[in-house]
């Protein structure tokens, strides 16, 4: 229909029945439009039907921005673990060699495999009441499950991979002989580390930990199990849009979903923007 | 914690002396360890041992807690059978339709030009950043009462919330972007000599497709699906709010696990994730035997 492009060029020389690949391109056209487009738009609608003033108040109620405060802590405290130890399994993956190294290389995907839901009863049977560890901090007084270090913990779990397999294999590429040279010329260990091999690495270990944090905002499965799911002390977002879908709010929960929604793509987007600039991503 | 105990008096003998880094010589292997390397393994060890095997461990256990007749008499339940058996069935429908709009997508989005490319291109990552819980309700939006599609469902006579074929397009949305961003790469390294040979030789364009294109993306195809199928099996968020989870009927493993959970039958909730950690266990393996399949022939 409208300019033919280059790439058609392949099939050109067999005359191409025009509407073939014109009935491919609408079914996915349809396909990602009915799939993605379409539910985002019905929640954004759903989210503002009522004007800007009932929007507002659904999320500003006490107990939706407790909700969301709570979510923004516990993934912001999970990321800056898992940025420090995702950063340290990988160098340590890369650099040392001991028993049991490979096995580790291939637990690290555990987390990206198994269901969420799977996880946090995993949780739950070590660090719960009646679990080996829960049991023994249950009896000094701390409790792990059904509290906010559950919440932090479902979430480590569930995002460990991220910035470790982000910073492996730059770490792999990254040339030794520098490295070396620094250690020779006498430069201790750490300030090698922070001087000579973080600087190769801080875009990835940044880039692992902000799609951690990004993942963590929506994770339900995990934290539905693990969290005692109390309005104001362990309720997270994503459980509190469970909450009003249950009792029949769907304007709350188009709120918050529409929030949520905003903060994972905005995040990915600045990500996106950031790591093309830095030239780490080619178009 | 043991592997970590276990690993420091071992090596303190050895390290005793620390040697002085500019005599370690940079050859790996043959130096000898120092403490900050033992200190810094046993970290690593332990944290994975604290989040990844240590639960892990635990669930085992907890499964066999009671013996492995009452884990097999709790999984041979009706409902457990149902529920494994529906959760494969839509793991099984969700990963076919992704797969073949999905691999039509990554060729369109590689070698076709069209208007909106770029944008439906873009598009094709939102399921990754959209909560699970948000897929279903934004599925009961759509399909629920006075929802934008309500009337088309009805008058095709088809449920779609709270049954089966809300279920399904929700374990599909969740798992869209598997199999195109798995394929892209592939079909974009192959390039398109071998494709437009096979033209010039005058095989129609859909000949070449299974000739041609299919075999040289074979493997990106099966890791996506891999990816697909254990997304799939593992969804629950999305399921929970759009299916009603009726036990015995739209119930599937996921949903059973928080059922018995919550009826506080934990042998049955342990025994069906442990069936499912198995089942995504298995399914990592064989994406392990693909990438290094892919490794060699490229």
């Amino acid at each position: 229909m409208t300019s033919v492009p280059a790439s058609t060029r392949v099939v050109a020389s067999t005359a191409p029945r025009p509407w073939g690949r014109w009935g491919l391109r609408v079914a996915v056209a349809s396909y990602l439009g009915f799939m993605i487009l379409l539910p985002l738009a019905a929640v954004l609608q759903r989210g503002f039907a009522d004007g800007l003033t009932a929007f507002w108040q659904e999320l500003t109620s006490q107990t939706a921005m407790d909700a969301l405060r709570l979510t923004l802590l516990t993934a912001a405290i999970m990321a800056v673990v898992n940025t420090v130890m995702g950063t340290l399994t990988a160098y340590v993956l890369v650099r040392y060699d001991f028993p049991g190294r490979r096995w580790l290389d291939g637990l690290i995907d555990m987390p990206f495999a198994i269901p969420t839901l799977v996880t946090g009863v995993m949780l739950v049977t070590l660090y719960g009441p009646q679990g080996v560890i829960g049991g023994f901090l249950e009896a000094r007084g701390v409790s792990v499950i059904f509290a906010r270090p559950g919440i932090i913990l479902a979430l480590l779990l569930v995002s460990y991979p991220f910035v470790i397999r982000a910073v492996q294999p730059v770490l792999l590429e990254a040339e030794r002989s520098q490295e070396e040279a620094a250690h020779t010329l006498g430069a201790s260990g750490w300030t090698t580390f922070r001087r000579v091999v973080f600087p190769t690495i801080r875009p990835a270990v940044i880039s692992g930990g902000l799609l951690a944090f990004a993942r963590a905002l929506g994770e339900f499965g995990s934290i539905v199990v693990v969290a005692g799911n109390i309005p104001g002390r362990t309720l997270t977002a994503p459980v509190y849009i469970f909450q009003q879908i249950e009792s029949e709010n769907p304007r709350g929960a188009s709120a918050m979903s529409i929030i949520l929604l905003g903060l994972s793509f905005a995040l990915l987007l600045a990500l996106d923007w950031w790591q093309q600039r830095k030239g780490l991503r080619h178009v | 914690m043991s592997e970590s105990r276990d690993a420091d008096p071992a090596a303190a003998p050895e390290t005793a002396p620390p040697a002085p880094p500019s005599a370690v010589g940079p050859k790996r292997g043959a130096k000898r360890r120092r403490p900050v390397e033992w200190v810094l393994i046993g970290l690593v060890l332990f944290y994975a041992l604290l989040l990844l095997l240590g639960p892990l461990a635990s669930l085992v256990w907890g499964a066999f807690g009671e013996g492995v007749s009452r884990l097999l008499a709790e999984l041979t339940t009706p409902d457990a059978v149902h529920a494994l058996k529906l959760t494969l069935i839509l793991s099984v429908a969700a990963t076919v339709l992704n797969t073949l709009l999905g691999v039509t997508a990554a060729w369109l989005f590689v070698r076709d030009d069209f208007r909106g490319r770029r944008f439906l291109n873009a598009i094709v990552d939102t399921p990754f950043a959209v909560s699970p819980v948000i897929a279903g309700f934004m599925l009961i939006l759509l399909f629920g009462r006075n929802g934008w599609l309500a009337p088309l469902a009805d008058a095709l006579g088809i449920k779609v919330v709270f049954a089966l074929p809300g279920m399904l397009l929700a374990t599909m949305f969740v798992s869209i972007p598997f199999v195109i961003r798995e394929v892209m790469p592939v079909l974009e390294q192959m390039g398109t000599e071998q494709e437009n040979a096979a033209q010039t030789l005058g095989a129609s364009g859909w000949r070449t497709f299974w000739r041609v294109t299919l075999p040289g993306i074979r493997w990106g195809v099966l890791y996506g699906v891999s990816l697909t199928f254990a997304r799939a099996l593992g969804e629950f968020g999305a399921l929970l709010v759009v299916s009603g989870s009726i036990s015995g009927l739209t119930e599937t493993s996921t949903l059973f696990i928080f059922r018995t959970l919550d009826e506080r039958n934990t042998v049955a909730a342990y025994g069906m994730a442990l069936v499912l950690a198995l089942l995504s266990f298995s399914l990592l393996m064989v994406m392990e035997v693909v990438k290094k399949r892919t490794r060699r022939t490229s």
